[in-house]
């Protein structure tokens, strides 16, 4: 009976009108009819359905929802704002409590943040994305053995990525490695995790 | 007639393809694509999946780099970055937000950015079907394609602006311009699993699986996509997917300016063929036979 919602449980008012802040959505409205897990693509990989995550919030959850791998799942792709009959918007909802379990250092799916992180090392370094650098920061980070070896013969041969990254010009890079330092300055004064 | 245009960093990378037959299409109907200088990558999802701010600094200082070159209307072929910067410059009409993000720019950015909008728009809005007929010396009529637009180019429409949400028609108008016969393909804004192929593979696999199992059994000849994101999971995966569905695929997935090159005339060579995994040799000698077919009924016509 793990998986049931235990009413009883206090709810956390303040979870709920933090992300109605954060997301700018009432999800009062929300009366479960399931539209938005009907149509979500990566609903086969969530340990809750992104309607159950919405009655979690409704219901002020805090742990239940921010706990979850389905925010880590969430390919972003907004078919569930489109379907739900209250015009809520879920899918950022869903990004807004990605943001927030962040902020409190709870991350259910390590592996996915390590690989945004990867590739932002990537932009953060030259201004631009390396898809090459990207895969072999991603490999030390995640200590795996590259998981595409089987991608590598084609790609090799069909020259598809580039060796070498693609900097910006006239001091471009240097500029968007400062917009970083700017960002993580500012996230260490205010107390949240880069 | 130039057109300002912000190429993305795949462009650059792993679809360098794209941008090789969008210039050579583009060129063909008097688009000059002239990108903007010192453009950074846009942080793509992972920029906004860590943190909105961040995301629309790294957007910001492109639109701002476009408004201070006077640009009007900005172009670009990744429905990503398309997506990013459109999203960017809504989220920066709100004055607190424009100054949180202002404060990680070197300096305070433009109030008024110039409209993004994709190459494909672009074009509709460059010539009509009439003038890409013009150009057509393939004949594509014997080949039945699959649109596919992915989940970005079209959602959420309040931002994108792209048509139906669920079903937009613009590459169907530009495909049946060149004369090609285009499947209603009920996948078409349906996700190809993202940029999850490398930390959840399964995830691509499956959703990926999906697109290529209909799209070959509503006996198309090639997908054609408008994303370097999709055509990557759809071509370079497309065993990864074969093998987690247990099935085979063979399915050409082609850039829209890599079909419609085709249908102008352009060599594989102008149209950067050469890096599709799922070759395009097949679609080529069908346009050949059916050429010759009917070469060959007009001789004997008149003979
Ligand atoms: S579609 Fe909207 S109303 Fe229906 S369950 Fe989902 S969020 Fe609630
Ligand atoms: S945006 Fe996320 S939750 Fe919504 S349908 Fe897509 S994958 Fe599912």
């Amino acid at each position: 009976m793990k998986d049931t919602i235990d009413l009883g449980k206090k709810r956390d008012d303040a979870f709920i009108t933090e992300v109605e802040a954060h997301s700018g959505q009432k999800f009062s409205t929300c009366y479960q009819c399931g539209n938005c897990t009907a149509g979500c693509p990566a609903g086969f990989a969530y340990d809750r359905q992104v309607n159950q995550i919405m009655r979690g919030v409704q219901l002020g959850l805090r742990d239940k929802v921010l706990n979850s791998r389905s925010i880590w799942m969430c390919l972003s792709c907004s078919t569930c704002s489109l379907r739900c009959p209250n015009n809520i918007d879920v899918a950022t909802v869903m990004e807004t409590l990605r943001h927030m379990a962040r902020k409190e250092k709870r991350v259910a799916v390590p592996k996915v943040e390590k690989f945004w992180f990867s590739f932002l090392d990537t932009v953060r370094a030259f201004g631009r994305s390396w898809e090459i650098g990207t895969m072999a920061l991603y490999m030390l980070r995640s200590l795996r053995v590259f998981t595409d070896l089987d991608l590598a013969p084609e790609a090799l041969k069909k020259q598809k990525l580039p060796f070498k990254p693609h900097s910006i010009p006239d001091g471009g890079a240097a500029a968007v490695t400062r917009i970083f330092k700017r960002y993580r300055e500012r996230a260490k004064r205010e107390g949240v995790r880069p | 007639m130039n057109y300002a245009y912000y190429p993305g960093c795949s462009a650059k990378g792993s679809s360098a393809d794209y941008e090789k037959s969008t210039q050579a299409v583009c060129g063909m109907l008097d688009m000059n694509l002239v990108d903007i200088r010192d453009w950074n990558c846009c942080g793509s999802t992972p920029a906004h999946a860590v943190n909105t701010e961040l995301s629309a600094a790294l957007c910001a200082r492109n639109l701002d780099i476009a408004a201070q070159q006077g640009v009007q209307k900005l172009l670009t072929s990744c429905p990503s970055c398309l997506s990013n910067l459109r999203h960017a410059a809504k989220r920066m009409e709100d004055p607190a937000f424009h100054a949180r993000v202002d404060e990680l720019l070197d300096n305070p950015t433009a109030l008024k950015f110039p409209a993004v909008t994709s190459v494909m728009q672009g074009m509709a809005a460059h010539c009509d079907a009439d003038e890409i007929g013009r150009h057509v010396r393939r004949n594509l009529g014997a080949l039945s394609l699959a649109p596919y637009y992915g989940c970005l180019m079209s959602r959420p429409a309040e931002i994108m602006d792209f048509g139906d949400p669920e079903n937009p028609t613009l590459m169907e108008s530009l495909l049946g311009a060149c004369g090609a016969k285009v499947l209603e393909f009920p996948l078409k804004t349906s996700c190809c699993g993202a940029s999850y192929g490398i930390p959840e593979r399964e995830m691509t696999a499956r959703l990926s699986a999906r697109i290529l199992q209909l799209a070959t059994d509503m006996e198309a000849d090639a997908i054609i996509v408008a994303c370097p994101l999709c055509q990557m999971n759809l071509d370079l995966r497309q065993k990864q997917a074969a093998n987690s569905a247990d099935a085979r695929f063979n399915m050409p997935v082609l850039y829209f300016t890599q079909i419609m090159g085709l249908a102008f005339g352009l060599s594989g060579d102008d149209l950067g063929l050469d890096k599709l995994r799922v070759g395009a040799d097949g679609l080529l000698l069908k346009i050949e036979q059916a050429a010759s077919a009917q070469r060959g009924s007009a001789e004997g016509g008149k003979a």
